[in-house]
């Protein structure tokens, strides 16, 4: 199948495997939980036939040590799992941000807080994502808003966790995980696959955290000859534990750098019908093809409403934003939470126009006319 | 041939941070000495430890080593093994660190059977954040949490990984380095999850709420509590209290996860 093109009816989920096979993942380690589990079930047929592994791990604190591990000693690692698992990988998560070491967590997002709504969708973790674990650190999150998308995405999540040695969230949710769409499988030649960047220097004068000019250090894999530590305490160039202040600080903010200066490559996000918009609609995720919707039926009634998908939600595009802030009268943030990317979408506007929120949190979809009602009334 | 440990050292790492007097220098030799014993390359070796003070071990030795997160090392360990079978996989662990906040990941790996050794450096207490009490810690002895004496059931960890699945589960102790020395080769050897569980002294964290204020009287405390296998199965139950058997008690051979892999990876393929 890699040979041809072809297209195929897949789930989320399953589009979500056969793009991180394609990307190169050759390890997945999970644990069981709705909406995610048919990542790891696909994962349990393909990986074994490719020489990869898969794991069923005993919790999902285990899996996301394991798929760090497997990082380091060379394969690209993916986990996937939702709400209560995401929880429970953050202080790995962490450690993966510190070491920087590259994988990508997959989180099919549900209601919560807690168990809340398994079966349902929902965008409640897009701050989770950013911040969920603790101490400043980078975080590059992911949301594609179909199916096809999602295959292309999960390459993109996996490219950015080998070039830019970090975590990277690939945020589903339970609606895209399980509705089924046509999805064009690329060849291996139509995609383009980046590798971490491996160590030039001889062995004697391998400095493991010592970055290049990009901000990110070359990474040797564990058996490769390249001996060195990795620790999750602060460390300077040489992998060592250190509470100097100089290093630290230069440690803390080179992390955040890294992914911070690179935004331009970093983010994804696509503009529709914004040129004469008066009033923009600032969406991600599943929310995003609904408000492609909500622009058709205003144009039609003669509203100039425009759209700005955030395919890239983590770094925030805050230059974007704010360029739009000062076009249009009206931004709205249409999400399945209560407002939390609407608040980013606020900060970045500088009160340069006004930004609604509009949010769901019953366990259903924002749909499009909901979307033109808020516009029309937020208009008046 | 440079008969000399030092040389598996991190010099520039030097001085550590141990208090005198503390086993885990101890245990540091007898794990380099058993690996010299093998002629190992360092280049193959990875070593991943918890966190506390019984694993800051990785950060001095010249493998590939990796000081993970509290509890989780053995995860850590098992990805790095999955990924590449060839490398031989250490990990190093304080008696919280596998017992208490790691013991489900320690059940686990002894029920995968997974060709990986598992050090546990065994001080009856949680050194490195002041002495608290651990799930090793004998009951009735004291912690800082334990101010009016530990009612605690001990774990023993060397029946728990005997009965989910280890091939190999031994104990020793610090006054016998060269017993440990010996069990931790063995345990290197073993194609499987190999256990070695060895008690040692934190004249700090432990000694000084207990009445064991010198390293002196930390160690023949340690030779007085523990009792040889044979021995042990002599006594009675009331003899027993307060004893810990040392020696080897499981050493067989059973199917190995990484191999279990490969076979079901090259029947499928
Ligand atoms: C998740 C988490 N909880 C708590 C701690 C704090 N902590 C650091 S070391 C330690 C206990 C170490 O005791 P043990 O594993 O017995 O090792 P020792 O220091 O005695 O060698 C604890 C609780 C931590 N680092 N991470
Ligand atoms: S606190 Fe105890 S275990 Fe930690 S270094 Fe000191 S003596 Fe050793």
């Amino acid at each position: 199948m890699d040979k041809n093109k072809s297209v195929k009816v897949l789930q989320g989920n399953e589009a979500c495997v056969e793009g991180a096979l394609l990307a190169g993942v050759r390890f997945f380690a999970g644990y069981p939980i709705t909406p995610a589990s048919e990542i790891a079930e696909g994962m349990a047929v393909r990986l074994p036939k490719l020489g990869g592994v898969f794991m069923q791990m005993e919790d999902e604190i285990a899996s996301m040590a394991a798929v760090i591990g497997a990082s380091i000693a060379g394969s690209k690692s993916m986990t996937a799992s939702s709400g209560p698992g995401i929880c429970l990988k953050q202080e790995n998560i962490g450690f993966a941000a510190i070491t920087e070491v590259p994988c990508v967590i997959v989180n099919s997002q549900r209601g919560g807080p807690s168990t809340g709504l398994p079966t349902k969708p929902s965008q409640g973790d897009v701050m989770q994502a950013r911040w969920g674990t603790h101490g400043d650190h980078p975080m590059i999150a992911l949301a594609p808003s179909d199916v096809n998308e999602v295959l292309h995405i999960t390459i993109k999540a996996i490219n950015f966790s080998e070039k830019y040695r970090t975590p990277v969230m690939l945020l589903l949710d339970e609606v895209i995980s399980h509705m089924r769409e046509k999805v064009n499988i690329p060849t291996r030649e139509e995609i383009e696959i980046i590798d971490r960047k491996k160590p030039t220097v001889d062995k004697d004068n391998f400095l493991p955290f010592k970055a290049d000019e990009d901000l990110v250090p070359p990474m040797a894999n564990f058996g490769s000859g390249y001996r060195y530590h990795l620790t999750g305490l602060v460390h300077n160039e040489k992998g060592y534990p250190t509470s100097n202040n100089k290093e630290v600080d230069q440690l803390i903010r080179r992390l955040t750098n890294k992914v911070e200066l690179n935004k331009k490559d970093i983010i994804i996000e696509e503009e529709y019908l914004l040129d004469d918009a008066r009033v923009a609609i600032v969406a991600y995720g599943s929310v995003a093809r609904a408000a492609e919707r909500t622009v058709k039926l205003a144009r039609e009634k003669g509203i100039k409403v425009g759209l700005l998908k955030l395919v890239t939600l983590w770094p925030f595009s805050d230059e974007t934003i704010n360029r739009l802030a000062g076009q249009v009268d009206l931004i709205i943030v249409p999400e399945l939470n209560l407002g939390q990317m609407a608040r980013e979408v606020q900060r970045a506007a500088e009160g340069k126009c006004r930004v609604i929120p509009y949010g769901r949190v019953d366990g259903e979809l924002i749909n499009p006319v909901e979307i033109l009602s808020k516009i029309e009334e937020e208009s008046k | 041939m440079n008969n000399s440990i030092t040389q598996y050292f991190r010099k520039e790492m030097f001085p550590h941070i141990w208090c005198p007097g503390c086993g885990i220098g101890i245990i540091l030799g007898a794990i380099l000495r058993a690996i010299h014993s093998l002629g190992w390359e360092k280049d193959d070796i990875a070593m991943v430890s918890g966190i506390g003070c019984s694993s800051r071990i990785t950060g001095y030795v010249d493998f590939n080593t990796m000081n993970t997160t509290h509890g989780r090392a053995l995860p850590f360990a098992t990805g790095i093994k999955m990924a590449n079978p060839s490398l031989k996989v250490i990990t190093v662990m304080g008696d919280g660190d596998c017992a208490a906040i790691g013991g489900n990941h320690f059940i686990h790996s002894a029920r995968r059977n997974i060709d990986i050794t598992a050090i546990i450096i065994n001080n009856m207490i949680y050194g490195m954040t002041g002495g608290q009490y651990s799930p090793l810690t004998p009951t009735g002895k004291f912690g800082s949490t334990a101010p009016y004496g530990n009612i605690d059931q001990t774990f023993d960890l060397a029946a728990l990984a005997a009965s989910a699945g280890a091939s190999y589960v031994s104990r020793s102790t610090i006054f016998d380095v060269n017993q440990a020395t010996r069990f931790i080769k063995k345990a290197l050897l073993k194609k499987g999850f190999s256990v070695v569980e060895i008690i040692s002294d934190c004249p700090i964290s432990f000694g000084r709420i207990n009445q064991l204020r010198t390293p002196v009287q930390m160690l023949e405390w340690i030779k007085n509590i523990t009792v040889p296998k044979k021995v042990w199965d002599k006594l009675s139950e009331e003899e027993k209290e307060g004893k810990f058997p040392t020696g080897e008690f499981l050493d067989i051979d059973i199917p190995e996860y990484t191999e279990r892999y490969q076979e079901t990876c090259n029947r499928i393929q």
